[in-house]
């Protein structure tokens, strides 16, 4: 026998156990997991309530960080300047540091002591154990998903149908959001997704600023810590439902939008 | 004048445009004539505003539009890739630039209409444009520049990418736009649109203008070798004289020429207009008769081309009803004559 044959045999069975590795943990959870625990689990107030306040802070935060972060996505896609392989770098600079690193410096930032801190107390606002907190340290960690993103759909947006635009008397501010965001949005929306979805998950970079009020990320540690993984498992099993089921609505919605489109 | 380029000059890389002067009457059709690659869309381009100039001025009804937005030049650009908005209907392609007019619903609709059916795609408005044709795309294009009604209209290769019948059909169209008043600079490669469409011609080389003016001086009395070459002259040929009155072209053949500068080496050109090809041999005062094979005959436009072997290559340009009331073909023989004074010699 040829042995070329063997190659997709060979890759095969290496995927599947990297696939294997990924889905026997969860799998394992979830059947640990009693539907009675489950059913008990999702009644507790403590848990509710800590599933919504991490839904809604990663939404706002993801809706509130992405008014800057989208004209930035713009301006890196159309503009060619010396430093933009720096500031690239600087956009990715969450991802590769560690979140709780993170999370110290942005307790610096947004600390009592800091230009933030003063701004948010003299409003009566601060930040530290605080859902503004949590939304900014998710913010944080999850803002290159939507940049990256949303750079990769503008650059493929013809600059020539801009410059149509603009021909046709349109103004660039016009242009922008009539030609350049409609038709990156299908990425712009995957990265609003991602966003989301990486805010959701952060618990490094939160449990610096705020342990209090409790995201599940939080909830399910303190759960382990005090109770140890009986009591753990049964909110992380919720959680990841909970989540499964946004990312999954979402990315049907971003994907019947395309079709749409098509 | 309408639109003056006033010594324009760019350098983009390897590539420039050289000291670009034109001027467009109002009504005016003028054809941008040039190989790919001269600078005929760049300059285009410097005209709408999309490429900022080095040197030079652009005037606009008198006024200096050099350095005016792109937005408020009131000139219209044509790209020859049409970039029709993909995500938007043909109807919504065509509103575009109508909206934030100050226009009523009705005004807009009706303008929608108007120019749709000028350019007859009234059947495609409730369309996407991702399944149109190159052609409908065109008609797009051009539907959603003329609602703008520019003062002047930049076409650039506008009928490259068509079919045949396609290109007829939008020529007509063309002409019909610029007879309703639209000044147009149209920019080709092919000299066969310069002659259909433009009163007035520039042909580009190298970054330069190398020639200009109406397009039947220009085709008729090319300033030098490389426009009569690119202005389709077939009949091009080096040519030693020797007599003086007799042109000898690759040692073959003699034709009888009138060689009143007395050059003896050269360049002549034969209008493949003005050759009359025949069955028989026929007496006539051209001094200039041979016996050839027909080896091709290429159908144009409104005319055929017969490629004619008399021992160099020449070629006849008859009409369609020629062709079929003779009954030329492929591979038949033939005379063809033409006078001495058709002959135009390039020194």
């Amino acid at each position: 026998m040829n042995p070329k044959n063997h190659t997709p045999l060979i890759f095969t069975l290496l995927g599947g156990l990297i696939l294997l590795f990924i889905v026997s943990p969860l799998l394992g959870m979830f059947l640990a997991t009693t539907p009675a625990q489950l059913f008990e689990t999702s009644k507790d107030p403590e848990v509710v309530k800590s599933i919504w306040l991490t839904l809604w802070v990663s939404f706002a935060a993801t809706m509130i960080f992405a008014i800057g972060a989208i004209p930035l996505s713009y301006f890196l896609a159309r503009t060619k300047f010396r430093f933009k392989g720096i500031i690239n770098g600087i956009v990715d600079l969450p991802i590769v540091i560690p979140h709780s690193a993170a999370g110290i410096a942005i307790l610096g930032f947004v600390s009592r002591d800091s230009v933030l801190g003063k701004i948010g107390s003299s409003l009566g606002l601060n930040f530290v154990g605080h859902p503004a907190g949590i939304a900014i340290a998710m913010a944080f960690v999850s803002i290159p998903f939507l940049i990256n993103a949303a750079r990769d759909g503008f650059e493929n947006v013809p600059v020539r149908l801009e410059k149509a635009a603009l021909n046709l008397g349109a103004s660039p501010i016009r242009v922008f959001f009539t030609i350049s965001l409609p038709l990156a949005w299908k990425n712009v929306l995957s990265g609003l997704i991602m966003m989301f979805a990486r805010g959701l998950s952060e618990f490094g970079a939160v449990i610096i600023i705020a342990y209090h009020p409790m995201i599940t990320p939080i909830l399910i540690f303190e759960r382990f810590g005090a109770f140890g993984l009986k009591y753990a498992r049964p909110v992380s099993v919720v959680f990841i439902v909970v989540c499964l089921v946004f990312f999954v609505l979402l990315r049907s919605l971003a994907k019947e939008r395309k079709s749409h489109d098509a | 004048m309408m639109l003056k380029l006033n010594n324009i000059s760019i350098k983009l890389g390897d590539f420039q445009l050289k000291n670009i002067d034109l001027e467009l009457e109002r009504g005016d059709y003028y054809v941008l004539l040039g190989k790919s690659g001269v600078g005929k869309t760049v300059l285009l381009e410097i005209i709408a505003g999309l490429i900022k100039l080095d040197s030079g001025k652009i005037i606009l009804n008198n006024i200096d539009i050099t350095h005016e937005k792109i937005q408020k030049r009131k000139v219209g650009i044509v790209f020859q890739d049409y970039s029709v908005f993909p995500h938007l209907s043909v109807k919504q392609n065509i509103a575009y630039p109508l909206k934030g007019k100050k226009l009523t619903h009705q005004q807009i609709e009706s303008l929608i209409h108007e120019y749709a059916e000028l350019t007859n795609i009234t059947h495609l408005l409730n369309r996407g444009t991702q399944k149109l044709s190159g052609g409908e795309l065109q008609r797009v294009a051009l539907a959603r520049m003329l609602v703008t009604k520019p003062e002047c209209l930049l076409l650039d290769e506008p009928l490259a990418s068509l079919d045949v019948q396609l290109k007829g059909d939008l020529r007509n169209l063309l002409r019909k736009i610029n007879q309703k008043g639209t000044t147009i600079l149209h920019v080709t490669h092919d000299y066969e649109e310069a002659i259909a469409l433009s009163n007035k011609v520039a042909v580009m080389h190298d970054g330069e203008i190398i020639q200009k003016g109406f397009t039947k001086e220009v085709f008729q009395k090319p300033a030098n070798e490389f426009v009569a070459n690119f202005t389709g002259i077939k009949n091009f040929f080096f040519a030693e004289f020797s007599p003086i009155n007799i042109a000898r072209i690759n040692g073959k053949i003699e034709i009888h020429v009138s060689n009143h500068d007395q050059i003896k080496n050269g360049k002549i050109i034969i209008r493949g207009e003005e050759i009359i090809i025949s069955e028989n041999h026929i007496d006539s005062s051209a001094t200039n008769n041979f016996k050839g094979k027909i080896i091709q005959i290429i159908p144009y436009f409104s005319n055929f081309e017969l490629i004619v072997d008399i021992g160099i290559e020449i070629s006849v340009v008859i009409s369609e009803d020629s062709l079929f009331k003779f009954k030329f073909k492929e591979n038949s023989e033939a005379w063809v004559s033409f006078k001495s004074s058709a002959i135009k010699i390039i020194p």
